[in-house]
This record gives structure tokens, sequence and C-alpha cells, in this order.
């Protein structure tokens, strides 16, 4: 195999703390939460009043009229992600260059507001048609489709769906492709928007939404709050980069991805740690060097003390001197694009040798009793970071980070 | 009451779960039945719509026996 180095050139987000990438690392930074009551829904008739939404995207600002037809919500997020993404790292294409990039999206849901207005349209409205385009809109592969035609980009474009992992699997794959010589470019994240009646509903049937904020691996936690938006990352192989002189934001060097095969909802520890263990052998990184991990952290009760104890096991004696924090405190669990923000939070962290904080932390637990970065970001050189992510249907993966040096 | 709650919560993992009505007594535990998380998620569900009332979340995980799913929703009740 190939052994490229891949280096990450350009960030794009648009997420509830902020929809720059500058934006929403000084929210992480000043540890500002993006959560608070849902506006986008009426919440008369749900359980939980909070999330965490992105407010005042107005798509018609970055994407034209033709091809925002075209568009569901999630889809809109992606491109305006991309865009970013790809202004930061000063890239053009051209025929050639089109042909070596890949567009790699993470997405749990689709389009769900086109779907949601469709059976609106049938079974409330008893319309007998619905939108001509509802299919288009849906279809999960939109985003990653609607990136490659902003830009013209024709190499490997796919979406991958795997719940809460799917912008980690979707960053791994495009770092894989780009270290073997596959590809020498690509654009990798994921975006989502469960901001629909229907969809908020289902969250409040497997109980498992906080009923006021989420406070992941504090005693008093009760359970994930739903995000939204959107975060893409512009991946090139080093000598890529450097041939073009651009600025190098980070480096992306093991992937690593696992299954459960054991419950459809309750994650494994032996899943989580074998994940952890195969990014950071993938990287060839010694469990010592990590400073950083951004942690899966959902705020359940399950989750957060069986990732607690999966890190002791991976990283030993180790576990006490590194830091984790959940990210989601802040911008919430965006689901298929959760990890795309954690991507970019995770990246920064290495860049500006600051760690992301745990948001709305009360009380320790003794079973998360590791430094999680409580209600405060502090400053700190870290050299490698890992990235957690796992989903329901018990899949996880894994992204090791290094802070970028020649 | 309590009694009416247990006969549901029978009916139920009877009709749902094809568990024998007569096997199951009070004093079990999910587990000793075979149910997992997602199970018990959807027997209280159930319970809550047939009585008519909501759990918070948090008390919902703490639910680990029939008994407990009792005295869960009978406390629930209450005015």
């Amino acid at each position: 195999m190939n052994s490229r180095r891949v280096v990450v050139t350009g960030t794009g987000i648009v997420s509830p703390i902020g929809s720059t990438t500058k934006d929403f690392w000084k929210s992480v930074v000043d540890c500002t939460s993006g959560i608070g009551p849902y506006t986008s829904v009426n919440p008369e008739n749900i359980r939980f009043k909070n999330g965490a939404e992105v407010k005042d995207f107005d798509p018609t600002i970055h994407i034209e009229k033709g091809a925002l037809d075209l568009m569901d919500r999630f889809a809109q997020f992606a491109v305006v992600a991309a865009q970013q993404a790809i202004k930061q790292a000063g890239i053009t294409f051209t025929s050639e260059s089109a042909q070596r990039t890949a567009v790699i999206c993470g997405s749990s849901i689709g389009g769900v507001h086109a779907q949601e207005q469709s059976y609106y349209d049938l079974y409330k409205e008893n319309k007998t048609r619905v939108h001509p385009l509802s299919i288009p809109k849906t279809m999960p592969n939109s985003a990653s489709s609607n990136v490659s035609m902003q830009f013209g980009i024709t190499g490997p474009v796919y979406t991958i769906s795997t719940a809460c992992a799917s912008s980690n699997h979707a960053i791994g794959n495009a770092f894989w492709l780009i270290r073997s010589g596959v590809c020498d470019q690509a654009l990798a994240g994921g975006s989502e928007t469960p901001f629909t009646f229907t969809f908020l509903k289902a969250w409040e049937a497997i109980r498992v939404v906080a009923p006021d904020t989420c406070r992941p691996f504090s005693k008093t936690r009760q359970g994930m709050i739903l995000g939204e938006g959107g975060a893409m990352l512009f991946l090139e192989s080093l000598e890529h980069a450097q041939e073009r002189g651009a600025e190098i934001l980070g480096e992306i060097v093991g992937f690593g991805m696992t299954s459960d095969a054991s419950h459809i909802t309750k994650p494994d520890q032996q899943g989580a740690e074998r994940a952890m263990r195969m990014a950071l052998e993938d990287g060839l990184v010694v469990p010592e060097q990590v400073g950083y991990i951004n942690a899966h952290g959902t705020g359940t009760l399950v989750n957060d003390s069986m990732e607690v104890a999966a890190i002791r096991n991976v990283f030993g004696k180790h576990a006490e001197a590194l830091a984790i924090s959940s990210t989601k405190s802040l911008h919430g669990h965006a689901l298929g694009a959760t990890s795309s923000f954690e991507a970019v939070a995770t990246i920064m962290a290495l860049k500006e040798g600051i760690l992301p904080p745990t948001a709305n932390f009360e009380e320790k637990d003794e079973a998360c009793d590791l430094d999680v970065v409580p209600n405060q970001s502090r400053k700190k050189d870290i050299q490698y970071a890992l990235s957690n992510a796992f989903a329901f249907g018990g899949l996880n993966a894994v992204l090791a980070f290094k802070k970028w040096e020649e | 009451m309590s009694e009416v709650i247990f006969n549901k919560i029978a009916t139920l993992l009877s009709s749902k779960k094809g568990i024998n009505k007569e096997l199951i007594s009070i004093e079990q535990s999910f587990e000793d039945l075979g149910l997992d998380s997602l199970d018990a998620v959807e027997l209280i569900s159930d319970l809550e719509d047939e009585f008519n009332v909501n759990l918070p979340n948090i008390e919902l995980q703490q639910i680990k026996t029939i008994r407990q799913a009792v005295e869960g929703i009978e406390k629930s009740m209450q005015p």
C-alpha cells in the first residue's frame, strides 16, 4: 500500500454554535452552548422541548436558485460547508484533478423535510400528488451528489449512512482513498437535519433524549440533545498540499472501524475498544502519545460509562494523563453530522493548543472519572488526538489526528 | 390498581413477546424473562398509552423488574 501522508487544508461548518469554523471554534473555546428551545417544530406535543438548531441560515445567500430547488436542508448544509472548505483550501479544479477528487458525505436520515412534506400532503391534506422533486431531495446521497455537482467533482462520490458514526466513516474512507493513492484530494464530512415533527416523535419514543440539556459524563446526565448542521473537511495528500503551497491545518494519521454485532442500540465496550486500538495501530500511534479524545459522549447513562471504561482499557494508566471531552454538550448530537463537527473541533484543538470543554457538567460520576475538561476550555499543547463515534446498530468509527508538523 | 397493571403487563408480554402468562410473576426481572432495554421501553410505552400517563425517561431507565414497572405506573397515576 502507498503510504502517503494525508493533511487537512480546509474546513467548513454550519452548526448551532457558529456557521464558520472561526465562529464555531470561538463558541467551543468560550464554552457557549447552542442548546435551547427548538422553534422549527411546534413542541406542544413533544415531551422534550430543547434542541440545538442552526439559527438564521439563509441558503439563498450561498446557493443559486436552480441548484437550491434540488436540495433539502441537509444537502444545503453540506454544500455551504463544502464551499467554505474549498475556499479555505484555495483549491480550483481542472477536469483532470476533479477526477482524482472524492466527495464522501455522512448522513443518517437524508432529506426528511421533503419526506415529511410528502406524508403531510398525502395523509393530512388528502392531496393526490407530491412534489416531483421529493425523491431527489429525500435520497441520502443527495448531499454528496449536490456537492459534486456544485464543484464539478467527478471522482468517487458516495454517502455513508452509519447513524451517529456516519461522518467519521466518511472522513476515514476519504483518508484511506488518499493515503492509498486512489485519489489526491477529497471533501469529506456530513450533514443532518433531524428537526421534523415525525422524527422528533421517534426520538421521544426511544427515550434517550434529555428533558433539559446534554450533560456528558456528569452524574446528573439524563440523555442526549438533538442537533443539526453540516461540516466538511478538505483533505489532500501532503505532497499535493506542499506542491501548491497550501496552508496545512492538521493531519489525519489513523482510522479504525468495527462492529459490535450484539445489540441494535446498546453499545458494546469491546467494539469501542477495538475501534480505538485499530485507529492507533493504523496511525502507528502509541497510546501514550495521545493527549486528547473528543469522546462520543452522548450524555446517555449507558454510553458515557461504557466509553470511559473502554478508554481505560485501551490506554491503561495513561487514561489518567489524557483529557477527554464531549462537544455534543455545545453543538448537540447532530447524528450523521456530529462527528464532522467533532473532527473540526479536534483539528482546531491540535492546531491552537486548546482542549475543548464538556459543557453543562454538574457532578462527578464514579463511572466516568476521567479528566473531562468540565465547563471551561483549557490551554494545552497536544500532539495526537482521537475522535470517537459509536453508532446505534453497533457501528464504531474512530479517527486519529496529529498536530501539523513537517 | 396494582393487580390491573400487573395483568396488563402479563397480557402485553404474552401477546407481544410470546411469554406464557402463567409463568410471569411480580418478582421477576426483565432479564429473567429474556427482555432487554428496548423491550422494556416498548412495554412501558404501551402501559403509558393504556393508563394515559407519562413516566420521565430517567425513571423508565431505572425500571428493571415487573414490580418496579407496576409501581412506576401506579405512582405516575397519582394526582
